[in-house]
């Protein structure tokens, strides 16, 4: 690729004739490319400058020192913006072969899987995402994306655009909060239930899957929303760092629920930022799955900050060679009688390693609180690794906490039992790994849960004999 | 051809110790064998390694089902091959739905081409219609197939979700490993009605360890174990006499 400069030109930025440039800043980050991003986006003032102090942010703050190994990321090498749009599509033929066979055997359509694998910029849902975007529009649901959003709610927007998670939280927060593009913007009126889920999967085209997305989710009281991201089937992904932020605002008595199926190619750096904000009497739900990446980063997390706020948080993780899942979850009790929930299932194998990273806190005065974590690990082979690291703060007497943890081996006499019913041995591992993580499949949509459970036996399929 | 033919069959563990000292036993379709013998004689380890169970080496002797030489092979080829083991112990698996697993071995087992065996994967809809009578014979509520597989089933429950699975799978030969034991009298009926009325030939090979259960199972021939080896061979008789008599004077 050339490098190509700055340009303060809005001609020659390509505004007038996007069907034939590409805008793309040059590699690595500093001052300039952030300014192009945010000049290049018609972004107002406080954005840019929001970008900029955001930037000043990450340069100062250390990579975390616990957590995955993130050695291998070369923020000087990297791309932070390519217009969506313009985005150059590669070759099918270019695509690793494994990723194009596991389309094949999970059985994905052949739109998708040109969309999927980063070669296709349509895929052909667009009917059905306009119909259902009527239905709400009409309720006064906002569902577009966050650049969109910037342009079209400004007022809303910047009433909560970083107030859930502020620039400086964490490097990788920074990063995004500075080089920004792209995720979701949803905001559902007072008592509004949105029935159906609402997946970013039936706007793939409007970039939802870049790089630095950015989603914020506004439910305001007594509203009800489901919001999935994400697909179970692998992404392939040329760029190497996916830093999102996941902003949720759940107001009184209203109930959000984020469903996410991470499945990025095995070259990607996946460090994720995700809160919510509950008050009383919400319920926040992350359910959290993440199946693909080279390291993965990610501790859905939960404030409640309303007396009796109740927020669950699922997480399931799967780790083949060279991965490492480092995932969780995080509760924090503000307020009184607040209940929260942290399940969490990890399988590795192939000497991958998955690592429950969880924290509870209850703050002094947040009495009558609740909390239980569970976490289980499934151990597939001798080289392979799971870790558990629990936090928990508690300032208050009057609470309830429980914790459990369980590692357990694939039993040879569960094996033999399979077995001797004539299941390979390929086939009763992955019946017993999809058992395992029914728990958390069970709550997903289904057409993700039947993608899963033959993802699961498509990787079974390598992991014994 | 249509019999289960084991030939001085030897086993051990993988440590190397012997446990089967040259077994030969023939059996028919169409007939039932017992096998009795007190604890620690080697009458699970046959059964386990009939199956092949990993953790057991067999060192010498052959075993052949309906002609072909299964010895070498690994418990779903033997299950293929037509021959399934009723567990002593059923082994609990979260999160499998019974009725799911149940289906899908049918399926695998149907893959093959198989002298008497269907070909044809039987449907969502057929399965049900033919596992529900058979889950009522056996005192179970059509729902058990909607549980996961042996978790928080009873002692009881798990027995006959082991007979379940027998009577749905058609195997050409059946070993039960001790389905009487920790069983009450009506359970043991339940059992003995669904096992007569499988209405195709099939060998048995019930191994226990007391003669109750032969009343709702009769056998053609009886076989006592003692130290690996059949001591004595007789027809249902032998079962009384020992009742009797007890086993110490084949130790």
């Amino acid at each position: 690729m050339n490098k190509q400069p700055i340009i303060k030109d809005s001609y020659q930025f390509g505004f007038h004739k996007p069907e034939s440039s590409v805008f793309k800043t040059p590699r690595g980050l500093n001052r300039g490319v952030v300014e192009a991003i945010s000049y290049y986006k018609k972004e107002p003032d406080w954005m840019r400058n929001f970008r900029l102090q955001a930037l000043m942010i990450f340069e100062q703050k250390m990579m975390p020192p616990w957590g995955a190994d993130l050695s291998g990321i070369d923020f000087d090498t990297m791309y932070y913006y390519i217009n969506p749009s313009d985005r150059k599509f590669g070759k099918w033929e270019d695509v690793p072969i494994d990723i194009r066979d596991t389309y094949d055997r999970i059985g994905i359509p052949e739109a998708e899987k040109k969309f999927l694998a980063g070669v296709g910029a349509q895929y052909d849902s667009e009917v059905i995402y306009h119909n259902l975007k009527k239905q709400w529009e009409d309720k006064g649901v906002i569902f577009v994306d966050t650049d969109t959003a910037l342009k079209k709610y400004p007022d809303l927007f910047r009433d909560y655009f970083g107030t859930v998670i502020p620039a400086a939280d964490n490097k990788f927060a920074a990063l995004n909060s500075a080089v920004w593009s792209g995720g979701s913007f949803i905001y559902v009126p007072k008592g509004v239930h949105v029935t159906i889920p609402l997946q970013a999967y039936f706007r793939i085209n409007a970039a939802n899957m870049g790089q630095f997305e950015r989603t914020l989710i506004i439910a305001d009281e007594g509203s009800y929303v489901h919001y999935v991201e994400g697909c179970s089937a692998p992404i392939y992904s040329k760029e190497s760092l996916h830093a999102a932020v996941v902003e949720i605002i759940v107001k009184k008595g209203a109930r959000v629920r984020y469903t996410t199926i991470q499945n990025w190619s095995n070259n990607v750096y996946n460090l994720v930022t995700k809160r919510m904000h509950v008050d009383e009497e919400g319920f926040g739900e992350w359910i959290d799955g993440n199946l693909g990446s080279k390291k993965t980063m990610k501790y859905p997390s939960v404030y409640l900050n309303g007396k009796g706020a109740k927020g669950e948080i699922l997480s399931l993780a799967l780790a083949g060679s060279g991965q490492h899942q480092d995932a969780g979850g995080k509760a924090f009790h503000f307020a009184p009688y607040t209940t929260s929930t942290v399940t969490s299932k990890s399988v590795s194998l192939h000497g991958g390693r998955c690592s429950y990273r969880g924290m509870v806190k209850i703050i002094n005065g947040a009495k009558g609180s609740k909390s239980f974590v569970r976490c289980d690990a499934l151990l597939l082979d001798e080289l392979s690794r799971s870790d558990t690291y629990p936090v928990n703060i508690i300032n208050e007497e009057n609470v309830t906490l429980g914790h459990e943890a369980a590692v357990s081996k694939i039993g040879e006499q569960q094996l033999f039992y399979l077995m001797s019913r004539g299941l390979s041995e390929a086939q009763a591992t992955s019946l017993i790994v999809n058992g395992f993580i029914e728990p958390i499949v069970k709550e997903l949509p289904l057409e993700y849960a039947v993608e899963l459970n033959r993802l699961i036996t498509l990787s079974m399929e390598g992991a014994v004999g | 051809m249509d019999t289960l033919v084991i030939t001085n069959l030897h086993a051990g563990t993988k440590e190397g110790k012997e446990i089967l000292q040259g077994i030969s036993l023939t059996i028919k379709k169409g007939e039932i064998h017992a096998i009795m013998g007190p604890n620690g004689g080697g009458k699970s380890t046959f059964a386990q390694v009939l199956m092949g169970h990993p953790d057991y080496v067999i060192t010498k002797g052959v075993i052949r089902l309906n002609g072909k030489n299964i010895t070498m092979m690994t418990p779903d080829q033997r299950a293929k091959q037509g021959l399934f083991l009723g567990f002593q112990y059923p082994v609990e698996i979260a999160g499998v739905n019974f009725g799911n697993f149940l289906r899908m071995a049918i399926n695998e087992q149907r893959d093959l081409t198989l002298g008497t065996r269907v070909k044809k994967k039987v449907s969502p809809i057929a399965f049900r219609n033919q596992v529900e009578p058979i889950a009522k014979s056996l005192g179970f509520s059509e729902e058990v197939v909607k549980r996961f597989l042996n978790q928080g089933f009873s002692g009881g429950e798990k027995k006959k979700a082991e007979i379940l699975q027998l009577a749905m799978l058609r195997p050409d030969f059946a070993i039960l490993d001790e389905p009487d034991s920790g069983l009450d009298v009506d359970a043991l009926r339940y059992i003995g009605d669904v096992i007569q009325s499988l209405d195709y030939p099939f060998g048995l090979l019930l191994i226990t360890h007391y003669q109750r259960i032969l009343h709702y199972i009769k056998p053609h021939f009886v076989h006592i174990v003692v130290k690996g080896k059949i001591v004595k061979s007789g027809d249902e008789n032998l079962a009384k006499e020992v009742e009797e008599t007890g086993y110490e004077q084949y130790l």
